[in-house]
Parts: C-alpha cells; structure tokens; sequence
C-alpha cells in the first residue's frame, strides 16, 4: 500500500477540513493532495526528493509529492554544515530535488545541486491543480531517515511505503479524531517522530499545527492560542515546558493529550509534569526509526495509577509500557536465545511496521524476520518493556554489564546535578572503568568525591562511578539524545 | 482468488475499493454487492448489486473474518455489502490505543 493512498482517502472523507497549519497558511487535506501531484511534476525526473528546512508546509507537501512521483523523500538536518549535506546527498543520485530553505538553498545550489527553494516550491505546488491515480506501489521506498548515530556515523534508514502505511493503519483508526482536536507539531522533520505524527495525526483527521522549531514559550502560546488538544514531545522539551509553566501558572487548558519520548525521560522530569498538568493524558511512546517509529507505549491508565499511589504502577513510569498488538516482542541473551521476564537482554522485535532496512547495507534481520534494536532492556510479568540503554553503550567492568541508565538516574537525583553522562573508560585492571561527567546547577559547588560517595549509598561498589569530572555542558541531539561516543571521545582526549 | 497483503480491489457493482490489510494463506473468494471483487484494470459490466446482501463498505473501516485471517481496509466507499465465500465481512471495531504520535 502506498503512503499516498492515506491522503487519498483523507481528502476522499474530510478533503475540506484544514489538514496542516503552519502560522497562518492553512491547507485542506483536498489542496495538500493537489499540491502533492504539482509538486510531483516539479521533481519530474529526480532519483529522490530531499528536504532541507523546519517545520512547514513544505515537508508535507515533499513528502507526498516524493510518494506521487514515486521516488524516496529524505528529510536532512538543516542545521548540519553544507559539507555535511552534501555528503549525505552524494547518494541520492545525480539531479536529485533539494527542496532548502533560506541560505542552505543558495549555498547547496553554488555547489551543483539541483535545488527549489522550500518556499517557492511551496507556492508553486499549491497554485497548480495536478491530479493522478495513486501508484499501487507498496515496495519502492518511501522514505530514507537518517538515524540519529549517537554511537556509530549516521547510517540512512530505508523505510518502504508497506512499513509505514501498516504503522498508521494497524495504530490509529482512520477519521477518528472528534471535532475540534488539533495537535502541535515541534519536533523536527527529520526525526522519525515528525514523520509519525504527520501521517498518523492526518489520518486520525487532526488539524496539524507546525511550530517551525521548538521553542518553550513558544510551544505553550500556540497551545494556548491554537487551542491545541494533542501533542507530543521528547524529554528535553518537556523539561523546558515544565519551566514556563512554573513560571507563569497559566496552564493548558485546552490539552487532553501529552505523548513524550525519542529518549529516557528522568523521572524527576515525569513527576513534575503530572503534577503540573493532573488532567493531562500521559503517554510514554518508545520506538525507533528502524521501527516506524512507536512500537511500545505506556498509556494514560498506566500514569494515572501511579499517580494514585500504585506501587506497581509507579515502578512501571520508568518502563515503555507494552508493545503493540500488531508488533512482536523478545528479550534474548548472547547466544540468541529467549530470556524470561525480569532477565536483561538484548531487545528483538519484529511487525509488518518493522524496516531494519540501510540504503547500501545488508539488513541485520534474522531469517525469521526478527529484527535486533540494539536496545538492551527486560520485561516484567505482564510484558511491561524496561529499556536499560543503547547495547553499544553498556560499561563491561571485569566482566559485569553495567547500564550507564541506572547510574545516571542515582546521580540526578543529588539536587545539585542538572545532568549528568556515565560512560565506559578504557581500564588495564577492569577492561573498562565507570566515569561520570556531571552538570552541576548554576550556583552549586560539590566536590568529585561527594557526587561519589552520593552515589555510593544507592549503588554497589562496581557501580558507583570510578572517576567523577565536571563539565559546564553535555552534548546531545536535537531531540534530546546524549551523544555518548563524544562525551567518551572527549574524556579519552583530556586524560 | 489467493489474496496477498497490498493489493488493490474493486468492486463490479459499486464505487468500492478496498486494499488487503492481511490475506489467508488459501484461496478465497471475496465479493462485493454478490459479485467478485475485482483487479485493478479489470472490469464485468454484466454484473449486478444485490442489495439484500446488507450495507456497503464505509471509507477508512476496515472489515475482517478473524477465522481465515482476513482484513480488508476501505479506501472507497460503495453500496454493495463485501462477503468471503458468500458469508458478510465483519466490521472492525476501533482499537483503544493511546495516541502516541
């Protein structure tokens, strides 16, 4: 099935309604069709549609004007250098559309590439009035996503129209938002989170309001003025929202519904959202851009038990909550074999939404279609999926396996500690050491082996951090994911 | 007919078309209004709707016989009532899955 058929049958049921939004240029999902099949003839010819930008009409727009053209939309990081970009589009293929905003288009057009800047193209798109009959394609790839590489070089993801489209059908039932409901859109297009939450929310039938980058104050004044009832953002962003509304104890009265993930959220982060906004469904999605984004979500239910007091429901706030019904999950140890609940493994999923897919690389699945995450976790009785961290990022300190998760989540529990990274250190006795990078908060001033000794009282000792240094930032991803090969690379750089 | 998942019908009597969401392993034969559905490209101009068979397919539902393992996704709405071997598809009802987009 192809992506285009779901905006087909959108503008076929709702084709009046405002699909997307972005400031005050709204388009129905009839015109976004439309717009689709005239942007198709502008990339008349181009092996794949790229886009370089923030958040507007000129990402939905690509990506179902990639699908009717029939060639791959790959949406890229429009804050990479241009070297970057270019090095990410070399191949794409010769005469490949870069749909680019402001000066990434000027500077990738100086270096030969065929480029259309977003805006223009946006205006040319939306003044034609193309038509044509959706391809019956459901193999050709539909979308090409960079993975965000916090342990390895980015490697290009190769999602097929038959991937996505089973995501969006098999989660969310066509046309069944009620009037009124809008969701707000921050996070980036390049993230398999901005992909999900246009498809899935243009099916639903929700009025999609983009904020082209996110900003705190931002994001709670179009919440406010847009009466948005639905959204979703990582962790980092939740923090800062939590600030705003500290500060102005306005609230969100219009919102009903809150999704968070793309990365751990600290808990001190979750209890100071459920406090702040009690009436507020919680929603913890956990997936990758491997997956099609979501594949385990712990719901409203879930949050307002452990609201309520539920031991057992407060103890599950850190987990994923539970796969979904139409995806396959096992927990496996060194050797492949299936591990029992409560044992720490490696995390298998497999589901008709599940790629593991690189462009130019052999795919990793197994011959039953089981894919590895490379997430190491476990699941409890009732299948609830606790994630432990990247298996890349897993410390080996004389022969234990040690998550940096656990030690971190002790370490920003100090109240002087804003954020903190744990990673692995090379170590002649151990193999590897523990070796914590701390943020401490503006003012404070505690020492290495306090933090230690801190640690200390909730951990073992082969899991209280060797060494402590300080630093005045982290490094990490737009959207919210540490980048622990740098934090290590630094490390190993100034010993 | 031996169904596989993504493939696009329609219907011979009506404007409905649907996609198959999962097929059966074995051949069935899956009609619309009491004629077959059909291809893409194909089409039986001597065919007639039976009404009597119940209502046609809604845009967006989907219909299933959980027995064969059988879900269909319609992406086009009609009057004639879709059937698997002469027996009515069943109407899917809306799964409870929290939003997390």
């Amino acid at each position: 099935m192809n992506l285009l058929l779901l905006l087909d049958m959108v503008a076929a049921g709702r084709g009046d309604e405002v699909a997307v939004q972005a400031g005050d240029d709204r388009l129905t999902a009839g015109e976004l069709l439309t717009s689709a099949w005239t942007g198709a003839e502008v990339a008349a010819g181009a092996p794949a549609l790229a886009f370089v930008g923030t958040n507007g009409l000129a990402f939905p727009i690509g990506l179902f004007a990639a699908a009717a053209a029939g060639v791959p939309f790959v949406p890229l990081n429009y804050r990479l250098s241009h070297d970057q970009l270019g090095a990410l589009l070399a191949p794409l293929g010769a005469g490949t559309l870069v749909v680019a905003e402001g000066e990434a288009a000027a500077s990738l057009a100086a270096r030969g590439h065929r480029v259309v800047d977003a805006a223009e193209f946006v205006a040319t798109a939306r003044a034609g009035g193309a038509t044509g009959d959706v391809p019956a394609d459901g193999e050709g790839p539909a979308v090409l996503l960079y993975t965000s590489g916090t342990t390895s070089a980015p490697k290009a993801a190769v999602l097929r129209h038959r991937h996505l489209t089973s995501y969006v059908i098999g989660t969310v039932e066509f046309a069944g938002a009620g009037p009124g409901e809008a969701v707000l859109v921050s996070v980036p297009p390049y993230h398999v989170a901005g992909l999900a939450n246009l498809l899935s929310n243009l099916y639903l039938g929700r009025r999609i309001v983009y904020l082209a980058q996110f900003d705190a104050g931002a994001w709670v004044d179009a919440v406010r003025s847009e009466r948005i009832t639905n959204a979703m953002v990582v962790p980092t962003m939740l923090a800062r929202i939590c600030d705003v509304l500290d500060a102005d104890a306005g609230g969100l009265p219009s919102l009903r519904a809150l999704s968070y993930g793309g990365a751990r959220t600290p808990a001190t982060v979750l209890q100071h959202v459920m406090a702040l906004l009690p009436e507020v469904d919680l929603t913890n999605a956990y997936g990758l851009t491997e997956t099609s984004s979501t594949i385990a979500v712990l719901g409203p239910d879930d949050h307002r038990a452990a609201r309520d007091g539920d031991p057992v429901a407060t103890a599950r706030l850190s987990s994923a909550g539970r796969v979904l019904p139409t995806v396959e999950i096992e927990v496996r140890g060194g050797l492949g074999e299936p591990l029992p609940a409560g044992e720490v493994g490696e995390i298998w999923v497999r589901g008709e939404q599940v790629s593991g897919e690189y462009a130019g690389r052999e795919a990793p699945i197994d011959a039953a279609g089981w894919f590895p995450t490379r997430d190491r976790g476990r699941l409890d009785a009732d299948g609830y999926l606790f994630i432990e961290g990247r298996s890349d990022d897993t410390i080996i300190r004389g022969g234990e396996n040690i998550a940096p998760a656990e030690i971190e989540e002790v370490l920003l529990q100090h109240p002087d500690v804003a954020q903190c990274a744990v990673v692995g250190v090379p170590d002649d006795e151990w193999g590897q050491r523990i070796a914590a990078v701390v943020v401490l908060r503006p003012g404070a001033a505690v020492g290495a082996d306090e933090v230690r000794a801190f640690a200390r009282r909730s951990l073992r000792g082969a899991k209280t951090p060797d060494v402590v240094t300080f630093a005045e930032a982290l490094p990490f991803t737009e959207t919210g994911k540490l980048l622990r090969r740098v934090v290590q690379a630094d490390l190993l750089a100034t010993s | 007919m031996k169904l596989r998942p993504g493939q696009k019908l329609h219907s011979a009597v009506c404007d409905a078309q649907v996609v198959v969401v999962k097929a059966p392993g074995a051949d069935v034969e899956i009609g619309c209004g009491g004629a077959p559905l059909l291809d893409d490209g194909e089409s039986d101009a001597a065919a007639t709707l039976d009404a009597s068979l119940g209502d046609g397919p809604l845009l967006g539902k989907r219909y299933a016989d959980d027995d064969l393992g059988l879900e269909l996704l319609c992406t086009r709405a009609g009057t004639g009532a879709l059937t698997v071997d002469g027996r009515p598809l069943q109407l899917k009802g809306a799964k409870p899955l929290p939003s997390s987009d």
